[in-house]
């Protein structure tokens, strides 16, 4: 901070305070020339005012506050780049990168000056890392066994991940059903966890990035819906293959039992993670889908992440 | 004696005032029965019937956009005027300009009423309005200062009144907190984006909105107070120099605290301490305004007994004194950590916007009507204590379950497992909170229903016949 708005902060700050301060010393004594309870002698509108005193328990809490205020000053951040005499701060404020952030809290660490939030942060891993380090050293098979585990799991889940997934796990549209079975990049807890730890980018491109016509389109729906059992027009769906062979297959398979490498989905299963109506089947081809599922190893650390694999792979596997 | 408001006989512009206290009694019903709607889809979220301009996010700006500029303003409107030029001894200033303030103000709020709904917004708190409507304020506002300063400078009076430097200090200071808060830039019509980035907006809109709230909501009703509360107690203003000192202080340090609405946010350490500190000295300044007041009526406690609207004034200062208490405690950042984004900040501004602003607005209103047109009285005074009493008790419901549900919120947000995890998730808290939302509605029903009362009862004063009803004499 610069001086000139070191200046502009404190200058008025004590001014605005020690000014409260004089008016009230002022007040305090009677400087009207008239005497105490009386009238002040003017009239409006009928109104008069009378010369009375300040009541003394008022003026007294009016000093205790101003006092208070200058004493949280002298001790917290407040007055410009002052940093006042506990030295304390809320968190790295000027850090801009992740980087950063670990290279101050190691600085602070170093000279015993930790910021509120990094010394809560030390507090609760102190505290609570070593039931989630105990958690990551069993193996996921043994996990799915662990009952308290699975609780644990299920609340981290209702906090982190039901925003999307919701608190049922059962998805919505776009936001796949984790309580159902399929599984867009495999089921196995080895699986999962690679889903949560790293995150997913699924993308399909408008008609696959395929030479398709617009007039194709309700064919190739017509054979999606085909290759999902249900009742469908046999002839238009067989228009539609020759369509699905342009390319679909590449990443659907030959028999639309998608591919979980690449987290194509199964066309064949009943899932539709986008609605499974024909508008919305087509509209899928035409305008390409893209889903995303952020990556939480950074946010909650492997061992949350462990704890939560075991509890996701609970819902499908009773 | 000094009930005899309309015995002095100066030649004054009532047509002005007439207009804004009966738009203010419309503008009431309207803005709270859209509060009460918004309260029962809390409830019932099928209320908003999939219809895009009926639901919540849409007419949650509409209901604090109607209360504050629409009723609340239009009640500032209409006593200013009255009590400057009876303060002032004079008639007021540039009437066409003033007429140009009322119906220009009542086009502000028409246009509102209509963009809100359609979902046009800039998205400030207490600012949603987009930048064509934002400047047609500050037009009228300009206007409205011409014609009160106007009215001040040609007074007949030796010194301005106290109520007229609490309603100067809210004219002068809306301007600017207009002004710079809705500093944008125009893309179309109907769309703009502010001025400010990051930590810097965020900062500006509650400088803004915090002073909304302290030099609209509390200095404009002051300045109400000061006049109507003497006035109908008919005794003289209690301290003439607690007056000045807590004036001073109070306009001093309201414009610095802003910042105790974002605590623990990205805003700096030292703007935060700033902001708490002068929050919590403000906490005199803003109890001296409720002494004076108070203290007026000693000597006239036994009107309380007979007089529903004297009634109304004592209590909203109750009120009054009891959210500016509130108000500087939830500054302090230890509270400011449980309170901060649950009901409890709800309920506060509640205990604040219908315990102080309706209900002195309210007393006032009473005080008004009969004079304004030509009576000694309301056309029921038993009408009034109804009125009152469910005022009361719909500002009592209203805030005690927004206190239990706001502080029920905050400890379950902070509930921690033994594994450090959290106890409760979001949706549990809001499932604990129902009951509260149900009693949250009935207490603003209750509000409402005595808002209709009070059409009724204005519509029968004003209808009245001359002469039928005359001033009640104390036995």
């Amino acid at each position: 901070m610069s001086n000139f708005w070191n200046i502009w902060i404190i200058v008025p700050t004590l001014l605005v305070i020690f000014g409260c301060v004089f008016i009230l010393i002022a007040c305090s004594k009677n400087n009207t020339g008239i005497d105490e309870g009386k009238s002040m002698g003017h009239s409006f509108d009928g109104i008069e005012e009378l010369n009375n005193p300040l009541p003394k328990w008022w003026s007294y809490m009016f000093y205790v506050t101003i006092v208070f205020g200058l004493i949280y000053l002298a001790l917290y951040p407040g007055l410009g780049s002052y940093k006042g005499l506990f030295g304390w701060t809320s968190s790295n404020q000027s850090v801009v990168s992740n980087e950063d952030s670990k290279a101050a809290v190691e600085a602070a660490k170093a000279e015993d000056r930790l910021s509120q939030y990094d010394r809560e942060v030390a507090k609760a891993d102190a505290k609570y890392k070593p039931i989630f380090a105990a958690y990551l050293a069993t193996p996921l098979e043994e996990l799915v066994k662990d009952k308290e585990a699975l609780k644990v799991g299920g609340r981290l889940f209702l906090q982190n991940c039901s925003q999307c997934h919701g608190s049922d796990a059962r998805g919505s549209i776009g936001f796949p059903n984790l309580a159902d079975g399929n599984w867009l990049y495999g089921g196995e807890l080895a699986d999962i966890k690679k889903s949560i730890m790293d995150g997913r980018n699924g993308m399909m491109p408008p008609k696959g990035g395929l030479p398709i016509d617009d007039s194709e389109l309700k064919g190739l729906t017509e054979y999606v819906v085909k290759l999902s059992g249900r009742e469908h027009d046999a002839a238009l769906a067989a228009q539609g293959q020759g369509s699905y062979m342009k390319g679909c297959f590449a990443c659907h398979g030959m028999d639309g039992s998608g591919n979980k490498f690449m987290g194509a989905p199964n066309l064949t299963d009943g899932a539709w993670l986008y609605g499974s109506h024909r508008d919305d089947i087509e509209a899928s081809i035409k305008n390409g889908r893209t889903g995303m599922m952020p990556a939480w190893k950074e946010i909650l650390g492997e061992e949350k992440v462990h704890v939560i694999s075991a509890y996701v792979y609970s819902l499908s596997n009773k | 004696m000094m009930n005899h408001s309309q015995s002095t006989g100066a030649d004054y512009n009532y047509t002005i005032v007439r207009q804004f206290a009966l738009t203010t009694i419309l503008w009431g019903i309207v803005g709270m029965a859209v509060g009460v709607l918004i309260a029962a889809q809390l409830i019932w979220p099928q209320l908003n019937f999939e219809t895009p301009w009926l639901t919540y996010s849409r007419l949650r700006p509409l209901h604090t956009n109607a209360v504050i500029f629409a009723f609340g303003t239009s009640a500032l409107f209409a006593t200013s005027y009255y009590i400057v030029q009876r303060t002032c001894q004079t008639k007021l200033f540039a009437p066409k300009l003033a007429a140009f303030t009322f119906w220009g103000w009542q086009a502000i709020i028409v246009s509102a009423a209509i963009t809100l709904p359609m979902g046009f917004t800039s998205g400030k708190e207490y600012a949603e309005l987009e930048w064509p409507i934002d400047i047609a304020i500050t037009v009228v506002w300009v206007c409205y200062a011409i014609v009160f300063f106007g009215t001040i400078i040609k007074r007949t009076t030796s010194h301005i009144y106290v109520a007229n430097w609490f309603f100067g200090a809210f004219i002068i200071t809306v301007a600017v907190l207009h002004i710079v808060n809705s500093m944008a830039v125009p893309v179309s019509l109907f769309k703009s984006y502010s001025m400010y980035s990051g930590a810097v907006d965020a900062m500006v809109q509650w400088w803004y909105g915090h002073n909304a709230v302290g030099f609209l909501l509390t200095a404009g009703f002051l300045g109400m107070m000061y006049y109507f509360v003497p006035k109908q107690a008919g005794r003289p203003v209690y301290s003439y120099r607690l007056s000045i000192v807590h004036f001073w202080a109070l306009i001093a340090l309201y414009i610095w605290a802003g910042p105790h609405h974002l605590h623990y946010t990205a805003l700096p350490d030292w703007t935060q301490s700033l902001g708490m500190v002068m929050s919590l000295i403000l906490f005199a300044p803003s109890w001296g305004g409720m002494i004076n007041g108070i203290m007026t009526l000693s000597g006239a406690w036994h009107k309380l007994r007979t007089d529903p609207v004297l009634r109304f004034l004592v209590v909203s200062l109750s009120f009054y004194g009891m959210s500016t208490f509130e108000g500087p405690m939830m500054a302090i950042k230890t509270v400011n950590a449980l309170s901060h984004y649950t009901d409890w900040t709800v309920g506060h501004v509640h205990s604040g916007a219908l315990g102080w602003v309706a209900m002195v607005s309210i007393g006032s209103l009473y005080h008004l009507i009969p004079v304004l047109f030509g009576h000694g009285r309301m056309y029921s005074t038993n009408l009034v204590n109804v009125h009152f009493w469910l005022a009361t008790i719909g500002t009592v419901l209203y805030i005690v379950a927004m206190w239990i549900s706001g502080v029920m919120q905050g400890l379950m947000w902070r509930a921690v497992n033994s594994d450090g995890t959290l106890t409760y998730s979001f949706v549990e808290s809001l499932e604990a909170s129902y009951p509260f939302y149900f009693v949250r509605f009935i207490g603003g029903l209750f509000f409402l229903a005595g808002m209709f009362i009070m059409a009724y009862n204005v519509m029968r004063t004003v209808k009245a016949p001359k002469d039928s009803l005359p001033e009640l004499t104390e036995a």
